[in-house]
């Protein structure tokens, strides 16, 4: 461990690396809780971002001039990084896309597509967020395949049991979050992925909630398919990325057809690009794979092992103070968790809590959160929902607990 | 803590905890549902239109949260009584004074016991809660007859 590893985390420096949490709110300072939505971007990533369009920006892959050469290099260097993120055995099988849905839908069109016959079944969890259910439903439909759906316990975590019976013979592929975005649950990926290939069936893991907060192995996780969003980590919008094992991502077809993802074309016929290229139609977002680059190398300055130890200490934290709230009660109490906390106090409707902590500088999201079958499961409408990141503070979960005295007082 | 009065009056609170006409209308002749799909909020309007348009009776039921609840329960205390015409142009009203820019005087005295909802303004993530039961009323109004609604 190096001695910036062991070093306690240092959560003001780390917060002066983040220009939007020095703004105010309604004349209160911003407390941002709503990090499983989007994350703040650290000033590296913002630079990051603005050197390339002032001082590299061309298209890539394409001209001999030196700024086609220079942006060529450092996309292919962004990919290069977030591949040793996740442990890719090599940069080839990083696909960059818009972001998770992206890479769903290219999962469920180039591999699952050709593969999945009337009477096939996808198996997903019920904690799923939409992007993870509604592309597979598509799939199903166009196919006659059928979705299946894993059971979710009362304490939120995946039934093992229940998943298990349900990998079938029919079963052509396990779509599972790493982390659920309502109940903050950390799904068991390695065993999920063993009992799933012992059936011979390939695993892709949704991985917008467990990328940022957990250190992401994807040879140790054993999966087959591995995507995440780029905004969820601190990264710019409008770009993610998809991991897959070489043989799968070769065997698949290409997902959109265009420019850069080709090795020749006639009228008659066309061949393909290699990995990645393949898969990269058009020209991609260079800027924010860029961006995602600068991102990662933001968390691995940090060291991911100390930003998951340091939002565990805070989820300990704000989960015993929430629970001290009268009246309050909490959806989401597996063992395993990432800092997410979704609640409903007393009679309360969540968009009421949203709007009062809001005047009080707090900001949650309030709502379904895209996993309305998860509402379905809880038997409520909708959730008011904080979420961590390792900027925030104990002093912030302190705020949300006495703007939540505040709801009490006007709606209780 | 004035922002947070100034949208959740006393009013609001009133209606939200103990809702007028709330419960489906047995002799209904129009039924509409309504959804706000981004929140959750679902709502049903009943209401009876004699043949000469009068809305004789309205109520609603549904979950929502405070501010939509309680601008059903207001609306249809004031529409109990109007014609459809006037219910149409209390609605224009309405929503015309929930999505004013912040700094537009309110006309108090059109406005009436819905000025409470002008402090929506401020909020422009919170109009679709206040106009949903609204919303539904009017195509309540455009929808076809239908036979009275039962509630067994």
């Amino acid at each position: 461990m190096s001695q910036a590893q062991a070093a306690p985390f240092d959560v003001d420096s780390v917060r002066s690396d983040f220009p939007i949490l020095g703004r105010a709110v309604r004349d209160r300072a911003l407390v941002y809780l709503d990090n499983a939505a989007t994350t703040q971007k650290p000033r590296s990533v913002i630079d990051a971002m603005d050197r390339y369009y002032e001082e590299e920006n061309a298209n890539i892959h394409r001209g001999v001039h030196l700024l086609s050469q220079q942006a060529t290099f450092a996309y292919e260097r962004a990919r290069g990084r977030i591949a040793k993120f996740v442990n890719a055995v090599e940069s080839a099988e990083i696909v960059f896309c818009r972001g998770t849905t992206e890479a769903v839908n290219l999962v469920a069109h180039g591999y699952a597509r050709p593969r999945v016959q009337a009477g096939d079944e996808i198996l997903v969890t019920h904690m799923e967020h939409h992007s993870n259910i509604v592309p597979w439903q598509m799939l199903c439909q166009a196919t006659g395949a059928k979705l299946t759906v894993a059971p979710v316990t009362d304490a939120g975590a995946l039934d093992l049991a229940g998943f298990a019976d349900r990998l079938s013979p029919r079963t052509r592929l396990v779509a599972v979050t790493h982390a659920s975005n309502v109940l903050g649950t950390i799904n068991p990926i390695r065993q999920l992925c063993d009992l799933a290939h012992e059936c011979g069936i390939p695993v892709f893991v949704d991985g917008a909630q467990g990328a940022p907060h957990l250190g992401v192995d994807v040879q140790a996780l054993g999966c087959d398919f591995y995507a995440f969003s780029g905004h969820k980590l601190f990264a710019p919008t409008g770009i993610g990325a998809l991991w897959g094992r070489r043989e799968l991502l070769e065997a698949m077809s290409p997902y959109e057809g265009g420019g850069s993802m080709i090795q020749s074309v006639t009228f008659e016929a066309t061949t393909f690009a290699e990995l990645p290229n393949k898969f990269e139609a058009g020209t991609p977002n260079i800027a924010g794979a860029i961006g995602l680059a600068a991102a990662v190398d933001y968390l691995n300055g940090l060291g991911m092992e100390r930003i998951a130890a340091y939002e565990d200490e805070l989820l300990v934290y704000a989960t015993e103070r929430l629970l001290a709230v009268d009246g309050l009660r909490l959806f989401g109490t597996a063992a395993d968790k990432v800092a997410v906390l979704s609640f409903a106090l007393d009679a309360a409707h969540p968009h009421d809590i949203g709007t009062i902590l809001d005047i009080e500088g707090v900001a949650i999201r309030t709502g379904h959160h895209c996993a309305q079958p998860l509402m379905q499961r809880f038997g409520v409408p909708a959730m008011a929902r904080a979420s961590f990141a390792f900027y925030n503070t104990r002093r912030e979960v302190d705020a949300l607990v006495s703007a939540l005295g505040k709801v009490r007082e006007i709606l209780g | 803590m004035s922002e947070l009065r100034e949208l959740y009056q006393q009013v609001i609170l009133d209606h939200n905890r103990k809702p007028h006409n709330f419960g489906p209308l047995d002799t209904a002749n129009r039924h509409q549902e309504g959804f706000n799909p981004l929140c959750g909020d679902h709502l049903h309007v009943y209401l009876r239109l004699s043949a000469d348009d009068v809305i004789e009776d309205i109520h609603f039921d549904g979950s929502g949260c405070a501010i939509s609840k309680a601008s059903a329960s207001l609306m249809t205390q004031l529409l109990k009584g109007c014609t459809a015409d006037e219910a149409r142009q209390r609605f224009a009203g309405f929503h015309a004074m929930v999505t004013a820019d912040n700094d537009a005087p309110v006309d108090l005295e059109a406005a009436g016991k819905l000025a409470v909802f002008s402090g929506v303004r401020e909020f422009p993530m919170r109009v679709k809660c206040a106009t949903l039961a609204w919303h539904t009323m009017k195509s309540a109004l455009d929808s076809e007859a239908t036979d009275p609604i039962t509630t067994e």
